[in-house]
């Protein structure tokens, strides 16, 4: 039995799961959490980023074998009290999204990145955002969102 | 190779080429009276019961309360909710926001109110239901506005009724009804019930509004799916779960054609969580079922490596062979002699190099390329009592029922498609096979399954876009405009008789090179590996080979170049000019229009910072005319910085600004990260990249802003998915040319040495 903290609840998995299982099909076969999104299961998109301990990691290559007691936070528990993250919310305001497949991914990446950075520069966005593939482009407007969310949600242009 | 093979494959390639022509047909900008009349009516007669039933679990009761239906786009409830039915699939393009809009404002529905839900998949209620060839907006146009304005009309009615006022004095905004003399008002869900008994109006009583009179188009609006994307709700195919859901995985060969001879079956069935493996003989057409081994699981990790561990021993007696290598070689053979059966031939090309003041030669080439849209093709499938029933991010569910029933012999209404978010599609889910392979194997398993393909599997089995080769050969006259256009294009065929789809000429090009003589001829090579429509096609490679060699032409007269392109535009030529007919045509006013607002936007003709270069190209694409201009630096690595695209687009008035931006950038970037690094190969018949690992998609940090113009007109709409894409790289080789004096002609650049 796998014991996992998502989200900030224990969710059990059952024993006939192979302990190698990345993270990413746990939450999305297992525990029904489908935000994360398969891209391409070498941590080449960054689609299905979460976050483990706060840290932004790619679920595709993490076996759940690996995770233990730490916190997994997936893009289902980034808002807290029924409020939007900033990021959710001028993803929104920017209307970031074209299919929006990857945008989990890039939202769980910058808020990772906020944490850190809390008002970062160009640089820092694309440094810590470049593993993170967009294939609609939608770049100049992930900037844009990063920077509103940023600037306490005033549109940054 | 056996001709059996051939003319499956034959087939297949034809049924992409129809797909095409389909998604080209962009339609006449007004129906016929009786086509209105006729829509409006099986709107309704065939809409109310279905839309119910779809939308009410089997067996509930329709309570009075229950929302009334006004016609197959719109519902009513009480609490003054409208729903919007969005007919088409949502693939990144917008179309549920931009079609919810459109609805909206003819009824005069009040926005912060409105609820898009994607629509049934039903073709003989809705109409076309693809996403192609950016017609989603030209087709639904008039249909969506009488949608909207059909609905108002009853909603008037049934308050005009009530109060006992002339309808004519009622007027709608914001989802409500007055009338001023009387000073009476009710909202749309009040009205609903009584609404949904009126009479069905006459397509001629409606009046549509003019572009002034719009309240809600045109403006910004954040797409309808957004709170539900960025807090991860369930939308994509991916995401479909189903109690006793179970999962599979399909394995087809590595050089399409071969067939399963065996498979290492005992040690896959013996591995955790297997739950079955079987090989599937397919169809033998790649749009459909080719043959392969599907191993089904409990788990897609399980299914994943079951897959890993899977040994077949592929019969390849008919399989694939194509080397980009040989193409390549092969091509430039060809390309030394003109053929002598040439396509077109106006003029006197001959006799235009003899006395041309300046004549060129160059030789374009371009690679294949993958549509490797983000979500990995899936769908899940469940055969049950009878009923086939499919969940799936397709481009074309309506074509996929029909193809579905066909190939498990049943009868289409027993067939139930549901249209599912597409993570992208690039053109890539206009064809269906992934939902034929989950068809094929829920026939087998019993209990839904979802067929879940690899990144590898993406790649390996994609329809792409088409390579290509061209010698062209142009002139001057002594008044520095283009005189004479040859352009020999060596391409492929399955058949040995027609290009592979994508493949062939495009017509835009055609109707918009226009020189006095033009002389255009085809060579093909042999092809099996499937090829198919790719953001723009044909347009999103032949562009960049038109626009560069217009762009060479103009150096070499010591022309400016926007003033040459102006020249080429406004040319008249009698017998290039393109008769009035249903499509939305090319329109020099228009082309000279973004061409020339593009010229002001970059700054042409102003100084700019030294060692910076600037390029500009515009194309006519799947009904939108749009010019682009690149500025760029170079270093002596040949590393290029692009510091700014502008896009200046003309496609009618704009639905959603914020949409049509995001198309327009999303387009101008894909074009440039194409151009830049993107190359499909195939050597013994094998695609040579398996992840983006190989396949560098152009990543943030190399994305430049991009300023978007639109210049609106009172044309009818048409769509951005497409037409932003095919002027990047002209405009992207030009700037090079500008800030370096060197020409590109080879796509990807990066096999000319260059990075980004």
């Amino acid at each position: 039995m796998i014991r996992l903290q998502v989200n900030g609840e224990e969710r059990v998995v059952g024993d006939d799961i192979d302990p190698g299982t990345p993270l990413l099909w746990v939450l999305r076969d297992h525990l029904g959490l489908v935000g994360a999104k398969y891209g391409c299961g070498v941590g080449a998109c960054g689609a299905c980023t979460v976050h483990v301990d706060g840290k932004a990691v790619r679920s595709c290559s993490l076996p759940v074998s690996q995770i233990g007691a730490k916190q997994v936070t997936t893009i289902e528990g980034l808002s807290r009290n029924g409020k939007l993250h900033p990021l959710q919310q001028a993803w929104i305001d920017v209307d970031v999204p074209q299919c929006g497949y990857c945008q989990a991914g890039q939202i769980m990446n910058a808020a990772a990145l906020l944490n850190e950075k809390p008002k970062p520069t160009d640089a820092d966005i694309h440094q810590a955002m470049t593993g993170n593939m967009c294939r609609c482009a939608c770049y100049t407007r992930i900037r844009s969102a990063i920077k509103t969310a940023a600037n306490g949600g005033t549109h940054a242009g | 190779m056996p001709v059996e093979t051939i003319s499956k494959f034959a087939l297949s390639d034809a049924y992409i080429a129809s797909l095409i022509r389909e998604a080209e047909g962009l339609p006449a900008p007004a129906l016929t009276e009786l086509g209105r009349r006729g829509f409006l009516k099986l709107t309704v007669a065939g809409g109310a019961g279905l839309v119910l039933a779809f939308h009410l679990p089997a067996g509930e009761a329709i309570a009075a309360e229950t929302p009334k239906v006004i016609n197959a786009f719109v519902r009513i409830s009480p609490d003054n909710v409208v729903t919007i039915y969005s007919k088409g699939p949502e693939i990144g393009q917008g179309i549920k926001t931009a079609f919810g809009l459109i609805i909206a404002e003819e009824l005069d529905a009040d926005w912060k109110t409105v609820v898009v839900e994607q629509a049934r998949v039903n073709p003989k209620v809705y109409g076309y239901q693809g996403a192609g060839g950016s017609t989603s907006i030209p087709r639904g146009w008039d249909q969506l506005r009488q949608a909207g304005a059909g609905a108002k009309a009853m909603l008037i009615a049934a308050a005009a009724k009530q109060w006992n006022v002339p309808a004519g004095e009622c007027t709608a905004q914001d989802s409500m009804v007055s009338h001023k003399a009387s000073g009476k008002s009710a909202t749309y869900g009040s009205l609903a019930e009584a609404a949904a008994k009126m009479p069905v109006p006459e397509a001629a009583s409606l009046k549509l509004k003019n572009r002034s009179e719009y309240r809600l188009l045109g403006k910004r609006y954040t797409g309808v799916d957004n709170h539900k994307l960025v807090t991860g709700q369930p939308l994509f195919g991916i995401d479909v779960q189903m109690p006793g859901m179970v999962y599979a995985s399909y394995t087809k060969c590595p050089a399409v054609g071969g067939k399963v001879a065996g498979f290492n079956e005992a040690e896959i069935k013996k591995m955790p969580g297997v739950l079955d493996a079987f090989v599937v003989e397919g169809t033998g057409k790649p749009v459909e079922v080719m043959p392969g081994v599907a191993i089904i699981a409990n788990s897609t990790w399980a299914a994943f490596k079951a897959k890993d561990a899977l040994k077949v021993n592929w019969d390849e007696s008919q399989a694939s062979k194509d080397s980009s290598t040989d193409h390549a070689n092969k091509a430039k053979q060809i390309s030394q002699t003109f053929p002598a059966n040439p396509s077109v031939n106006i003029g006197n090309v001959d006799q235009a190099f003899a006395n041309g003041a300046k004549t060129l030669e160059a030789y374009y080439d371009y690679s294949f390329v993958s549509h490797a849209p983000l979500e990995p093709m899936n769908t899940t499938a469940h055969w049950h009592d009878g009923m086939l029933e499919i969940w799936s991010p397709t481009q074309q569910a309506d074509r996929g029922l029909g193809m579905v029933a066909a190939m498990a012999g049943l009868p289409e209404d027993n067939v139930v498609v549901h249209q599912m978010r597409c993570g992208g599609g690039f053109g890539r889910r206009l064809m269906n096979d992934y939902m034929m392979e989950a068809a094929a194997i829920s026939l087998k398993v019993g209990k839904p399954v979802k067929l879940q393909w690899k990144r590898e599997d993406d790649f390996a089995h994609d329809f792409f876009r088409p390579g290509g080769f061209h010698a062209v050969k142009g002139t001057v006259d002594k008044s520095g405009k283009l005189d004479a256009w040859q352009e020999h294009f060596i391409t492929y065929t399955t058949d040995g008789k027609t290009e592979v789809s994508g493949g062939n000429f495009s017509t835009n090009l055609q109707n918009t090179t226009l020189a006095p003589n033009v002389r255009r001829a085809t060579s093909m090579m042999p092809l099996m590996t499937p090829t198919g429509p790719w953001r723009g096609p044909r347009d999103n490679a032949q562009v960049f080979v038109q626009q560069s060699f217009m762009h060479e032409l103009a150096v070499a007269a010591n022309r400016d170049h926007v003033q040459f392109l102006l020249d080429v535009v406004n040319r008249d030529i009698p017998e290039l000019k393109i008769k009035p007919g249903p499509n939305i045509n090319f329109n020099k006013d228009r082309a000279s229009g973004v061409i020339k607002l593009c010229a002001q936007k970059a700054g042409w003709g102003k100084k700019r910072p030294k060692g910076t270069g600037l390029g500009l190209a515009w194309a006519f694409s799947f009904g939108g005319h749009v010019a682009e201009a690149v500025e760029l630096s170079v270093d002596d690595k040949k590393h290029i910085t692009v510091h700014k695209i502008i896009v200046v687009a003309d496609v009618g008035p704009v639905i959603n600004l914020s949409g049509a931006e995001n198309q327009a950038q999303g387009g101008a970037i894909d074009g440039l990260s194409t151009a830049m690094g993107l190359e499909i190969s195939m050597e013994d018949g094998r695609i040579q990249q398996a992840n983006y690992g190989n396949y560098p998609l152009l990543r943030i940090r190399s994305a430049p802003p991009v300023e978007v113009y639109f210049i609106q007109s009172d044309f009818n709409p048409t769509g951005l998915g497409e037409p932003a894409v095919p002027p990047l790289a002209g405009a992207l080789g030009n700037a090079i040319f500008d800030a370096t004096g060197q020409r590109v002609r080879t796509m990807p650049l990066k096999k000319l040495g260059y990075t980004i």
